[in-house]
């Protein structure tokens, strides 16, 4: 369980971005956080990932207080984060980067694995370095499939469907449901798909730096379907097809 | 040969205790085993130190090695292999250089290489520079490569020297020939006070004749490289140099490319990009686990690959 107790953040200059935040990720829930753009989500995931450092509030990970824990350090406790913009590396080539996150050297079949899982054939991509040469759809997959690879407790992925076209989109949303089955820790996903927060245990809304809401699907939908001041105009419909 | 060679010829080239196909080891300016094949000719030079090397028309498929071992302090090296590759030959060249240093002594190996590509040949050079030993003495490595290519000749040319090299200074002169195609990829690290030079001038005289050259270097603690590269464009043709530095701690680079049209077609590019290694790089390899030194590291090490 993940539980972020009045957490504040405000930018370098000082401009104020989370505003006591107060969050709870139960164990073995797929937490799903909409709202609007500029709103915190992604501040709040480096937040998590120890990425950024919280001015003031407190982090608990399973009851352990992780507040003054280092990135490294939560990576090891087994926070794990996939980047809404993917970082690019000159010379590390897919497979390396996935075998850096699993941690150890791994076998082809186990590597297609993670590929496949993010709809891609891994012998195209496993020697192709993770450079700018990689498509946007194809580098964000790519992390995800890293994040797939490591052991985690509890995963963060930052908008997983962002440049993902939507035949794979499909599948992609079938790979988190797959995930979800066999859950072993928690999972949150920042969204804007309508497709991702019906699969969601509880949806949270952020919005001006706070959870404005959290809840089952159906009440938090209805909230942001009516609601627009909740979620100012970001949220997408379902898409057409 | 002694110890220190072998320990030398297993880290320049993929020496297990034989070579695969032709061969010619110097040590300490001598040489230490030669092998030629029914294709590969190597043979002494007669006015000055070094090997002439005949490569067959259509030799397909062989390497030669020529290695080249400094063991100890007080020896200044000064070698010319000339290489001849016959028409439509494909070869790999194999030519490392260590230089090992106990004594406070400097050691020094000063290599001149040129390359005469016959028509239609292929030639990959793989060229791998170490400095090993402790003290003071000063290694260095001074390599001067020149290259003829003719018509439809192609030059593959892999450079690294990471580390343990105190002084270098590499020179690399070309030719190109219609539709030669010439491809460098460098690596250096320097670390310490050590202190790199290179420069390149590449003339593309024949049309379709193209070049791309990609230098990736690391400059470390009170390290300082310099890069000096003169693509000219003689005729139609492509150029394209790339020229990627990561600095670390005091470490200092100095970037000069220089492209030079002399044709309405000639077609000519230069990358460059010098810097630290970018904090978001090191944030993403921490959260898979790795503390901000493992991730550098990481990030050098695939860098130079
Ligand atoms: N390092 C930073 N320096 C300055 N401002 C920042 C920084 N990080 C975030 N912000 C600001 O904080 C606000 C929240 O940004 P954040 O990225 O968390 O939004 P978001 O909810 O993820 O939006 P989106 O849906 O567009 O991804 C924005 O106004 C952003 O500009
Ligand atoms: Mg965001």
């Amino acid at each position: 369980m993940l539980r972020l107790e009045n957490i504040s953040w405000s930018t370098p200059d000082g401009v104020g971005v989370l505003n006591n935040l107060d969050l709870t990720v139960p164990d073995g829930k797929l937490i799903v956080i909409t709202g609007p753009n500029g709103g915190g989500k992604t501040t709040l995931a480096k937040i998590i990932a120890g990425i950024y450092r919280q001015d003031g509030g407190k982090i608990f990970l399973n009851d352990r207080d992780i507040t003054e824990a280092d990135i490294t350090e939560r990576a090891k406790m087994g926070i794990s984060f996939a980047f809404q913009q993917p970082v690019r590396f000159k010379g590390i080539t897919v497979r390396r980067l996935i075998e850096l996150a699993a941690g150890e050297k791994l076998p082809l079949d186990k590597i297609c694995n993670y590929m496949s899982r993010v709809g891609l054939c891994a012998e195209e991509y496993i020697n192709r370095e993770v450079n700018s040469t990689l498509s946007g759809g194809e580098i964000k997959r790519i992390e995800i499939a890293t994040v797939l690879a490591r052991h985690s407790v509890l995963t963060v992925f930052d908008e997983p469907e962002a440049g993902i076209d939507l035949w794979s989109f499909t599948n992609l949303i079938k790979t988190f449901e797959d995930i979800r089955k066999n859950l072993d820790g928690s999972i949150i996903i920042i969204s804007h798909q309508e497709r991702i927060l019906r699969i969601a245990d509880e949806i949270a809304i952020v919005a001006d730096g706070s959870i404005k809401a959290q809840g089952k699907p159906d009440e938090m939908m209805k909230l942001l379907l009516e609601n627009n001041s909740v979620t100012g105009k970001c949220f997408k419909q379902e898409e057409m097809f | 040969m002694n110890e220190i060679t072998k320990d030398l010829l297993r880290e320049i080239s993929d020496w297990d205790g034989e070579f695969k196909g032709a061969y010619n080891i110097r040590e300490d300016g001598q040489c230490a085993g030669r092998v030629s094949s029914k294709n590969i000719k190597i043979e002494s030079k007669k006015d000055k130190p070094g090997l002439e090397i005949f490569i067959a028309p259509g030799t397909k498929g062989e390497t030669v090695s020529i290695p080249a071992c400094v063991t100890h302090g007080d020896v200044d090296d000064l070698v010319y292999n000339d290489f001849f590759v016959g028409e439509n030959a494909d070869v790999i060249i194999v030519a490392g250089c260590g230089i090992h240093t106990e004594t406070g002594e400097p050691a020094r190996h000063n290599g001149i290489h040129r390359f005469f590509l016959g028509k239609g040949s292929k030639v990959k050079y793989l060229e791998k520079h170490i400095g090993k030993g402790h003290g003071t003495g000063l290694r260095s490595i001074d390599p001067v490569t020149e290259a003829e290519l003719e018509e439809d000749s192609q030059l593959e040319m892999d450079t690294a020297q990471i580390g343990g090299v105190d002084r270098t200074t590499r020179i690399t002169r070309a030719q190109l020939g219609a539709r030669a195609k010439l491809l460098i990829r460098e690596r250096i690290l320097t670390e310490k006070d050590q202190n790199a030079k290179t420069d390149f001038k590449v003339e593309m005289n024949g049309k379709d004749s193209g070049v791309d050259l990609i230098s990736r270097s690391v400059a470390r603690d009170d390290s300082h490289q310099e890069y000096h590269s003169v693509i000219v464009g003689n005729a139609p043709c492509t150029g394209h140099s790339e020229c990627d530095a990561i600095i670390s701690e005091n470490g200092k680079v100095d970037a000069a490319p220089e492209l030079h049209a002399r044709d309405n077609d000639a077609a000519l590019i230069h990358e460059a990009a010098i810097g630290k290694i970018a904090g978001e790089q090191i944030l993403k390899l921490r959260t898979l686990g790795m503390t901000e030194e493992e991730a550098e590291a990481t990030i050098i090490d695939g860098f130079l690959s």
